[in-house]
């Protein structure tokens, strides 16, 4: 009941001076909402450039360096191992590219419980031919289904249809880049020949843009099957097995894991893409930084303001003591106005924020880096809008603590005397 | 009739900024229930720093303190409030009201505070004690709509909702032009004959002295007559 009364006082003390509680509640509001809106933007954004990467890069990637054998005969043998053996002009041996017994190990794979999948995969150097121009590419092999499902293949294909690549024998999707150079419209063929010499003829199904020029002027993909057939290599043949994990930070362990047990080489993405994790952090730690400031000087707002009232309601403070309210309930009175305020501006700013966020979301963005998106990238993520609420009360409950401390500490006596 | 309500044994209080002064000397009395006593001295002498200490909000003395026969010297803040919410009514010269509240509000507030009644039961007694005091027409208004002498009654109401044992004033009529004294002393008057009220005043009007049942003067921090 108490509790009660000192909350209607602390009401009746916000709605008398409301155009001050605007004030204070305006600049929690202006604060969260700029919190949430910022947050969910820059988030957004680093969620895009995070996944233009990771979407496309495989957590462990198994393949076969070529490079000369570590244990050269000359070391086996007994007779000169406690020599110490300088071998000039070393070579690379004839080790094959293609990764022994795949089809094991992908099943082995496949059946790890940290594993979220897979995708076997092909490299070839090719020529495509343009007239009496040759010029040099790629043609990746591809398990398609298992490409769009972990590696976003669809997003980057933007013209055409990815099925095709399974469906139609011989036919392959170029880079745009590559495509524009042959003049290669959809449905045209396109001559390809291989290290051998031999030629084949693809039909172009599409093409394909990742946003990284140089790559989209090499790159073509085309199915397993078609690439085994341009090299000439059985169908067991496979350069890379790409591997997609449940946790990500488990990359290194696993790598080094596999690379144990099947005897081949193992990349994580972290290995591979070191620069990567420096630049998102660094964006997600500006971004709170931006943000909780915001909200201190917000708090400093409050703060200002309640110390303000307190100068101002001097003789109520004083009377409500004579009457017998006692340090306490002064204290309660006006924590309950900082909180109010707190409490108030913040879901003001909750509200706002989403609605700047969406209205964000609606301003047009082209990149050709991500040609499947549009607009901003707006992250709405939840935990924003509770850490933003939950800031907003700890921010004025200590912009208030003060204050009320203060204002429980009047004296009756000095203020009463003083008139 | 003769229990005393509130007794002072040799209260004690110095000032000592800038320099030691002796406020209060070796003070003790006692106001017995039902009493309308008055305190009157120069400006100065003291008096207005003795009602403080007596009203509980003053706690930097010597000496010793009985509300209603309870030891009140060295209690803590919080019991010191709830003392003064539920034993001691006060009329200061300023009034004090809230402006956030309604006059009806103002008055049950200290009511609401002691919570021993329902809402409904303190509105009643709120109404009926501004029927006595002539003001019932004003409840719903706001203090600043007042006139000085109507807002000095509304601080009388307030002092009295919870049927307090004893109550102070300080310089209650200060402020009030000749007539709107007249009807604060009456009150009072009529709340010390009519309902046996204890009643402490300090002033320094001589008249007002004169007609209350018994005077304490003081001088340069001590009692001279009583």
């Amino acid at each position: 009941m108490s509790v009660k009364l000192n909350i209607s006082i602390a009401r009746a003390l916000l709605l008398a001076r409301w155009k001050q509680t605007m004030v204070a509640a305006v600049g929690v509001t202006f604060s969260i909402t700029m919190f949430i809106a910022l947050l969910g933007f820059m988030t957004g954004l680093n969620i895009l450039l995070d996944s233009l990467l990771m979407n496309r890069t495989p957590h462990v990637r198994l393949y076969r360096e070529v490079r000369a054998n570590p244990n050269q005969p000359v070391n086996l043998s007994s007779q000169y191992n406690r020599h110490y053996n300088f071998i000039s002009s070393v070579k690379s041996g004839n080790s094959r590219e293609q990764i022994y017994n795949s089809a094991t190990i992908m099943q082995n794979i496949r059946r790890d419980d940290r594993v979220l999948g897979l995708a076997p995969k092909i490299t070839s150097q090719v020529f495509f031919n343009e007239g009496n121009i040759d010029i040099t590419g790629v043609v990746y092999g591809i398990d398609v289904e298992a490409e769009i499902r972990l590696f976003y293949f669809n997003d980057y294909v933007i013209t055409g249809n990815t099925s095709d690549l399974k469906n139609v024998a011989n036919t392959i999707i170029l880079g745009k880049g590559l495509a524009e150079k042959l003049l290669a419209d959809i449905g045209d063929i396109v001559q390809v020949t291989n290290a051998q010499g031999e030629r084949f003829r693809l039909k172009v199904a599409g093409y394909y843009q990742s946003g990284v020029q140089s790559l989209d002027k090499t790159q073509s993909f085309a199915s397993i099957q078609t690439v085994q057939k341009i090299l000439g290599k059985p169908n067991n043949y496979i350069t890379d097995i790409l591997v997609k994990l449940k946790d990500v930070n488990q990359a290194a362990a696993i790598a080094g894991e596999y690379a144990n047990n099947y005897e081949t080489d193992a990349e994580d993405f972290k290995t591979a893409n070191a620069q990567f994790e420096t630049g998102s952090s660094a964006r997600s730690v500006i971004s709170y930084a931006v943000g909780i400031t915001l909200l201190i000087v917000a708090g400093f707002g409050i703060y200002n303001i309640l110390n303000m009232m307190i100068y101002d309601k001097m003789d109520s403070i004083a009377i409500l003591k004579a009457t017998g309210f006692s340090g306490k309930d002064v204290k309660l009175i006006f924590m309950v106005i900082a909180l109010g305020i707190g409490l108030f501006g913040g879901a003001l700013g909750l509200l706002f924020g989403f609605l700047v966020s969406l209205l964000l979301d609606q301003v047009p963005f082209h990149s050709s880096a991500a040609p499947a998106v549009n607009t901003y990238p707006i992250n709405y993520n939840p935990v924003f809008y509770f850490i933003g609420a939950v800031f907003s009360l700890v921010t004025t409950y200590f912009a208030g603590f003060f204050p009320a401390r203060k204002a429980s500490k009047v004296d009756p006596v000095i203020i009463i005397r003083g008139k | 009739m003769s229990l005393p309500i509130l007794e002072a044994k040799q209260i004690c209080k110095q000032f000592k900024d800038p320099v030691a002064i002796n406020v209060l000397n070796d003070i003790s009395f006692s106001v017995n229930k039902g009493e309308f006593v008055s305190v009157i001295g120069k400006s100065g002498c003291g008096k207005s720093t003795l009602l403080y200490i007596l009203s509980t909000m003053d706690t930097d003395y010597q000496g010793e303190l009985l509300i209603d026969g309870e030891r009140m010297t060295g209690r803590k803040d919080h019991e010191l409030a709830s003392v003064r919410n539920e034993k001691i009514g006060f009329v200061f010269q300023f009034h004090y009201l809230l402006n956030e509240f309604s006059v009806l509000q103002n008055i049950i507030l200290p009511g609401q505070k002691l919570n021993k009644k329902s809402l409904g039961e303190l509105e009643n007694r709120a109404m009926e004690l501004m029927k006595i005091l002539g003001i019932q027409k004003l409840s719903n208004k706001k203090p600043n709509q007042l006139s000085g002498g109507e807002k000095q009654r509304v601080a009388i109401a307030r002092a009295l909702i919870n049927e307090p044992h004893i109550i102070m004033g300080d310089e209650p009529t200060g402020n009030l032009d000749k007539k709107n004294s007249e009807i604060v002393f009456d009150i009072f008057n009529q709340l010390s004959a009519e309902l046996g009220q204890s009643l402490l005043i300090v002033t320094h009007d001589p008249e007002f002295a004169a007609r209350t049942s018994r005077i304490i003067e003081m001088e340069d921090g001590r009692i001279i007559r009583q």
